[in-house]
């Protein structure tokens, strides 16, 4: 499902987010991507996401070479991929409901699927009773939970979690993790950049670390 | 483009089934390149096409009808349109500015076209009436001068040759011109006998005309000729002047109008720049995040090109008493004429598709560099 082979970042600035990665991960699998701030995992996350380019190396994802990949077909390529921020990128002129229904409109939907699918959504994160509200009236939790909802929307085939639980206290970011978990249950494969240590140790996932862009682990718990 | 992907969503399932590991991919993903896009392919390249026919396989991740697509998009169009129109309403105030921006600046050439365009129609009704006189020399008696101008009338090239004896003409000349008295001073008729001449229409080209002038000249009772025709034809060409200038002045207008229209939208865009981050990220396309700001520019022009019609109706009406009062004074029963229907329908949308292309402008320049980081 996803491929790096022998990838290097360099931004523009001479920083080496990351240098010569490499690693494999299956279809329906479900890993931690783990490191200091910096260390290079939001890079990781975008290079995935093709909101950044690699400088070296060649990335596969469900069988595209992103390095073939032109700019007109990067958004059919980004609607395979469900995106979850720390900060969750909601927008508060709308509803939950249009926030949450936002990528099956751009797809083009028809009317009533986009209407089932974004209740069954909220639903499976247990916020249909407020789809009229505008986010900004929820709390922290309920935001994130918003943003799941949106990232599965579209049932992708993988979906990319950046410290989903970044500013969450333990309880819910346990709740999160469940829903990750559920979602990875019917076959979605799931990367969660997180530098939770105690999360990380509770979950007992496969774990990739990275250290100033270099990875230095690969495997259950180190 | 849009034509293609329903066919290859439809190959989806069995995509999926083989698998994710594309470079062992069997030859589906190569024929199904080859079947769903138009790429040049090189010959050297045949994994380059599997690539690239697998990515075509992922762009569409759900299964959809070619219809319910069309749907969709001729949806997103019309929501587009509405939403984009809503939230101009939302602003009425800063809506309204932007608007009379655009509506003096279409206003004020389309009414120099209009006065032009009546001045115009006044020079063609003149051009209609346009003579040759012929002034006779004055001892020519009325029958010498009668005998001339039926020979002038049988000619295939005039149309109508009429004679003024010198006494008509003073009398025509003490009626109009308020000089009666003056006249009644005078010793003896200073005005010669006239003939009228007006040419057929269709013979109204220039050479034509001079021959017709050579042949009057030539005649022994003629003392001169005067072609009315020269002074419409100068103000045919001032009148094409100003038409230059009429355009020329609208040209810089609508520059004016697209740079108005291109900053409204940037800084729209600067407004929703979280928004189109948002919807770049969850795969809306350029084209998809475009629209909204491309129907705000065609309302900005058709809201100015309306209130423009406004701005010329009520200048028109309140020029046109007077224009009245001035037709009368000459005798003539000129009336203004204004854009009519189908003159401001053409305004407005020429008006909405000059907002269009400012938004176009601004959306190339922003909007496409607007990228997720």
């Amino acid at each position: 499902m996803i491929g790096f082979n022998n990838v290097s970042k360099r931004y523009d600035n001479g920083f080496d987010a990351l240098s010569r990665i490499n690693f494999e991960v299956e279809s329906g699998e479900m890993l931690f991507l783990t490191g200091h701030s910096g260390a290079g995992k939001t890079t990781l996350m975008k290079l995935i996401m093709l909101m950044e380019r690699p400088s070296n190396g060649q990335i596969v994802i469900d069988g595209h070479d992103l390095g073939r990949m032109s700019k007109s077909q990067i958004p059919y390529y980004r609607r395979n991929i469900g995106v979850v921020f720390q900060n969750h990128q909601l927008l508060f002129d709308r509803t939950v409901f249009d926030n949450v229904a936002l990528p099956l409109q751009i797809a083009g939907l028809p009317h009533l699927e986009i209407g089932r699918r974004v209740r069954a959504a909220l639903d499976k994160v247990s916020l249909l009773e407020k789809e009229r509200l505008n986010p900004i009236v929820l709390s922290g939790g309920e935001q994130q939970r918003v943003g799941i909802a949106r990232a599965v929307v579209n049932k992708p085939l993988m979906l990319l979690a950046d410290e989903p639980t970044g500013n969450l206290d333990p309880e819910l970011s346990e709740e999160i993790m469940t829903l990750f978990r559920q979602f990875n249950d019917v076959g979605v494969t799931i990367m969660i950049a997180s530098h939770d240590v105690e999360l990380l140790k509770r979950m007992n996932k496969r774990i990739v670390g990275l250290v100033e862009g270099k990875l230095v682990h690969d495997g259950v718990l180190w | 483009m849009k034509s293609k992907r329903p066919s290859v969503s439809t190959n989806r399932p069995s995509g999926a089934d083989n698998g994710s590991r594309s470079s062992t991919r069997p030859s589906t993903g190569a024929t199904r390149a080859a079947n769903t896009h138009a790429r040049p392919k090189r010959a050297s390249e045949s994994e380059s096409s599997r690539s690239h026919g697998t990515a075509q396989k992922g762009a569409v991740q759900s299964k959809l009808r070619f219809g319910d697509k069309f749907d969709a998009y001729i949806t997103h169009h019309s929501t587009s349109a509405i939403d984009s129109l809503l939230r101009l309403l939302e602003t009425p105030l800063q809506s309204l500015m932007t608007w009379m921006v655009i509506a003096i600046a279409v206003a004020l050439p389309a009414s120099l076209y209009i006065a032009f365009a009546n001045v115009q129609q006044l020079g063609e009704t003149w051009e209609g009436s346009s003579n040759i006189s012929v002034f006779l020399r004055p001892d020519t008696s009325d029958n010498k001068a009668d005998e001339l101008r039926g020979r002038i009338a049988a000619r295939p090239d005039v149309a109508k040759a009429v004679y003024v004896s010198p006494a008509q003409g003073l009398a025509e000349f003490k009626a109009q011109s308020g000089l009666g008295e003056v006249v009644d001073n005078l010793d003896k008729n200073p005005l010669p006998g006239t003939l009228l001449v007006t040419p057929r229409l269709q013979n109204t080209s220039d050479a034509a005309i001079t021959s017709l002038e050579q042949m009057l000249v030539a005649d022994p009772l003629v003392a001169d000729v005067r072609l009315d025709m020269q002074w419409v034809k100068r103000l045919q060409q001032i009148m094409m002047l100003g038409k230059k200038m009429v355009f020329g002045l609208g040209g810089l207008l609508a520059l004016g109008v697209l740079l108005v229209i291109g900053n409204t939208i940037r800084l729209a865009i600067e407004n929703r720049r979280d928004e189109i981050l948002v919807v770049k990220l969850v795969g809306g396309t350029d084209a998809y995040v475009s629209r909204p700001f491309l129907y705000t520019g065609f309302w900005y022009g058709i809201g100015g090109g309306l209130l423009a019609l406004v701005v010329i109706g009520i200048g028109c009406l309140w020029v046109s008493t007077t224009v009245e009062q001035l037709a009368n004074l000459y005798e003539s029963n000129f009336r203004l004429q204004g854009l009519g229907i189908f003159g401001s329908m053409q305004l407005v949308l020429l008006a909405g598709l000059t907002g269009l292309l400012g938004a176009w402008i601004a959306v190339v320049r922003h909007l496409y560099h607007i990228q997720p980081r």
